[in-house]
């Protein structure tokens, strides 16, 4: 039997781990950290949701900080699709007294599962030609990033799909305490045609503001344990960084082929807890 | 501190995004490795017990009630001090850019951006 000091010890590596992935991904490290708790270290689900959760904005907020600066994200796009994740995160979280969690996990494994074969088959920058869309022109969504040639310029498309979409990525976030960053990319990425660098960057911009919309009521509902959070929290920061250090040089395909088995391996995570029941 | 920008860019304005993030960032997680420090030194040979789910006691779970564990020198009410701090970070990020959008003069951004922190503020203070 561990005591807390070894504890302490294997999730710190692990949350560092996790905090790398969702870095590089865009996903948050809610994704990895929930079964590692679980399935690793026999953590209660409630208590696991509570240490994601802070962990999610650590890896938001930390990588954040370098590519707000570096402008890959979309500051404008971000704050126009906060309104749907925080909207969806107040329903989620009153919708998660109503509905059973297993039920929802295993819908949300299905559609992940279909997100990652979608994913897979997109075409690659196939519309960055494209005409103006209008409501983007009008809410000014349209941007620039830098590419090794210099800025390159991109529309934004969709834009009431993407929205659509990022008020289920709140709903999913609020109901399971995680960052939602796979739906948040697919929206950006597949729906608004974001370049990936850009939807990747400006979820993880987002996922803060969307995780610290229900990190408030699962601090006061008792699902945060600061013994368990500590590490977590320090190990996902210091590997977020790394993460975000290892982005800014790393190629797109790559990128998201990594991107796309963690979609996979977080599908069936979903599937089994769900059909298992032990969400 | 200046006083008046006459123009603020959306570079300058991404520069100070970036900067709020990462000083909420560190100040929270310096405050966590502290609460950590001494929560290790006094519980770092007790089992942990996470199995079954009991939720937190009362002051651990309210802004007042980490504060003032925090001030006794607790090591958990340290750590959730800076789990709040970390909780704000994104908030205050949000606040960040009413102000930047408002000294843009954009004002369908300064509406949406309030229409964020009115549902923060919403889904923080209720449910």
């Amino acid at each position: 039997m561990m005591d807390v000091n070894a504890f302490t010890a294997v999730l710190a590596a692990g949350a560092f781990a996790a905090g790398f992935v969702g870095a590089l991904t865009g996903l948050g490290g809610g994704v990895v950290i929930v079964p590692l708790l679980v399935i690793a270290l026999g953590v209660d689900v409630r208590y696991a949701i509570g240490a994601s959760l802070v962990s999610v904005i650590a890896t938001s907020s930390g990588a954040a900080s370098a590519y707000v600066r570096e402008g890959f994200s979309n500051i404008r796009v971000g704050m126009f699709l906060e309104i749907a994740t925080t909207l969806g995160a107040l329903s989620g979280a009153t919708l998660a007294s109503h509905v059973p969690v297993n039920g929802l996990a295993i819908i949300f494994g299905l559609t992940l599962m279909y997100s990652a074969y979608a994913s897979g088959h997109r075409a690659n920058g196939v519309d960055q030609q494209s005409v103006p869309d209008r409501l983007s022109t009008a809410l000014r969504l349209d941007s620039t990033f830098p590419t090794p040639d210099g800025q390159q310029s991109y529309h934004v498309r969709r834009v009431p799909t993407g929205f659509g979409l990022m008020y289920l990525a709140g709903v999913l976030s609020g109901l399971l305490g995680i960052g939602s960053g796979a739906v948040k990319v697919l929206a950006m990425d597949q729906a608004m045609r974001l370049p990936f660098k850009v939807s990747t960057t400006t979820s993880n911009f987002m996922i803060g503001v969307t995780a610290a919309a229900s990190a408030g009521i699962y601090l006061r509902r008792g699902y945060i344990d600061p013994g368990l959070a500590m590490p977590v929290v320090l190990g996902v920061l210091l590997g977020s960084i790394v993460g975000a250090r290892v982005l800014t040089t790393a190629k797109t395909p790559w990128l998201r082929t990594i991107f796309t088995w963690v979609i996979v391996a977080l599908a069936l995570q979903m599937l089994y807890d769900g059909i298992t029941g032990m969400l | 501190m200046p006083e008046v920008k006459p123009a603020w860019t959306d570079e300058a304005f991404d520069a100070l995004l970036g900067r709020v993030l990462q000083a909420g960032v560190l100040l929270s997680a310096v405050v966590v490795l502290c609460g950590g420090a001494i929560y290790l030194l006094r519980h770092g040979t007790s089992a942990p017990a996470y199995q079954m789910f009991r939720g937190e006691p009362g002051d651990l779970t309210s802004v007042g009630g980490i504060v003032a564990d925090a001030r006794a020198l607790s090591g958990r009410g340290l750590i959730q001090l800076g789990l709040l701090l970390l909780i704000a970070t994104p908030i205050a990020r949000v606040v960040i850019s009413v102000v930047g959008f408002f000294r843009q003069r954009d004002w369908t951004y300064v509406v949406i951006t309030l229409v964020v922190l009115v549902l923060l503020a919403y889904s923080l203070t209720s449910g």
